[in-house]
């Protein structure tokens, strides 16, 4: 049977990775590459970079990045960040990523969704989705789409744009509960089940990961297809196989 | 020895050639090279056919192609090795029924049909790991367990229409098929370039592949 996807996120800077890590016999741990290699060996599903590059002049870093990563790694990349183009998107897949993250383009205009996956598939274009709670009445679903880092409400109802980009084209859906991202006090649950029973493509669940227990229920009350995180394996809380072990002993299907 | 995988368009080859170069120089494999030329892989000693997106798609850019499908063809026909991964295996059937019909090569009997699996709660695309279910034996999947897993990603599956032809499978809410192969040609449905230590080890297996 299909396993449940455990996905270790790492934020690249500058094509540097951004928050601390303890992995032990790293030359350079700042180097993505290196905590990708880590990540391989350990039996991370796939892997996640988030750039979070500011300045458009270093964006070439990323490139380089999956670029390295490609000749390294033999699993599946998914880049995200600053995805504007269809360009954008050729140069990362060329680099060597196996699916791109549109989030910011796609809420601006989802017809880039469907032009990105005419151009190169469907399977390779994930729509990050960025969602919180928000009091009844504001959207019919209770839950609406912010961008911004979760800053700026849009209006845009999640659900109902979920599965927008479901018909435009998207293969998966990179869904991150917003009000929760950060806290460690687990998915949106709530909002992720909305998403996940609304369309027929795989949710990935994001956002809040505090503990394994967390990753279990993503899955069983969040129905996501798998689940991403990514300081509790940063900071060497956990490995990856303790959290395949946890969520195999609460009846979730992991590849061991 | 030159393994040539073929470049019509197809998506992103650079795992795929960095899967290949790596096991290549591991194994005594020889020279790995991306080509979109049919006088190289005329010359092949194998050729290796990878493939993303609808099958009608990559039908029409290896078409596109002057003189590519007939070089395969010759080459196959020849009994030098052939893989075909993913959209390249399923273009080894009779034909496609994604977006019309669409003819294949028709060397594995059989359509390439849009996944429906029984349990209304499996999504489409099948993407991620699954667990292989290995029927036949054979030499490039040799030293692969049973119940190794490989990275799917796809919502059309190839049904063949002779079951010695399927030589993996994987359930998926059905029946879906991993593996296929006959005389000099195989073709997995799953992606060997990214599926970590299986994939790699199906690699070198074909790469050393005396039919």
């Amino acid at each position: 049977m299909l396993k449940v996807r455990v996905i270790p996120c790492l934020d690249v800077k500058d094509g540097r990775v951004v928050k601390g890590v303890n992995f032990v016999d790293l030359k350079d741990a700042g180097d993505p590459v290196e905590q990708a290699r880590v990540y391989d060996a350990a039996g991370a599903d796939e892997l996640c970079f988030l750039d979070i590059t500011a300045s458009h002049e270093n964006r070439g870093t990323i490139l380089d990045v999956a670029r390295r990563t490609a000749e390294a790694c033999f699993m599946p990349l998914t880049v995200g960040g600053g995805v504007r183009t269809i360009d954008d998107i050729r140069a990362l897949l060329l680099a060597g990523a196996d699916k791109v993250s549109i989030n910011t383009a796609a809420v601006k205009n989802p017809d880039f969704v469907r032009e990105a996956a005419e151009k190169f598939g469907s399977q390779c274009i994930t729509v990050a989705i960025d969602a919180k709670s928000v009091p009844e009445g504001r959207t019919p679903s209770g839950y609406e789409i912010f961008t911004h880092g979760g800053r700026e409400a849009t209006g845009i109802d999640a659900v109902a744009f979920a599965k927008l980009v479901e018909e435009k084209g998207a293969g998966e859906i990179l869904l991150t509960s917003m009000d929760r991202d950060g806290t460690r006090a687990g998915f949106n649950l709530g909002l992720t089940r909305a998403i996940a029973d609304a369309v027929s493509i795989p949710v990935i669940a994001s956002g809040g990961v505090g503990t394994l227990e967390h990753l279990v229920e993503g899955v069983t009350e969040g129905h996501a297809s798998a689940v991403l995180a990514a300081s509790i394996f940063h900071f060497g809380e956990h490995t990856i196989r303790e959290a395949k072990l946890h969520m195999a002993r609460g009846g979730v299907a992991v590849r061991l | 020895m030159t393994t040539a995988i073929i470049d019509y368009g197809s998506g992103n080859l650079r795992s795929a050639e960095k899967a290949f170069q790596r096991m290549a120089a591991e194994t005594g494999g020889g020279a790995v090279i991306v080509t979109s030329d049919p006088d190289v892989v005329a010359r092949a000693d194998r050729v290796v056919l990878p493939g993303v997106g609808a099958f009608a798609d990559c039908r029409r850019g290896l078409m596109a192609v002057g003189g590519m499908a007939e070089a395969i063809e010759a080459r196959v026909a020849d009994g030098y090795p052939f893989l075909g991964i993913c959209v390249g295996m399923q273009l080894m059937a009779t034909r496609g029924l994604e977006h019309g019909e669409t003819p294949g090569f028709g060397w594995i009997p059989g359509e390439v049909e849009r996944l429906a699996p029984n349990d209304p709660e499996l999504k489409v695309p099948h993407m991620g790991w699954n667990e292989l279910v290995i029927t036949a034996e054979h030499p490039v999947l040799a030293g692969i367990e049973a119940g190794a897993h490989a990275y799917f990603v796809h919502s059309y599956h190839l049904r063949v229409r002779v079951p010695e032809h399927r030589l993996a499978h994987v359930h998926y809410g059905q029946m879906v098929t991993a593996v296929v192969g006959r005389a000099n040609m195989v073709g997995t449905q799953f992606h060997p370039e990214k599926s970590q230590a299986t994939g790699l080890r199906l690699i070198a297996n074909f790469l050393n592949w005396r039919p």
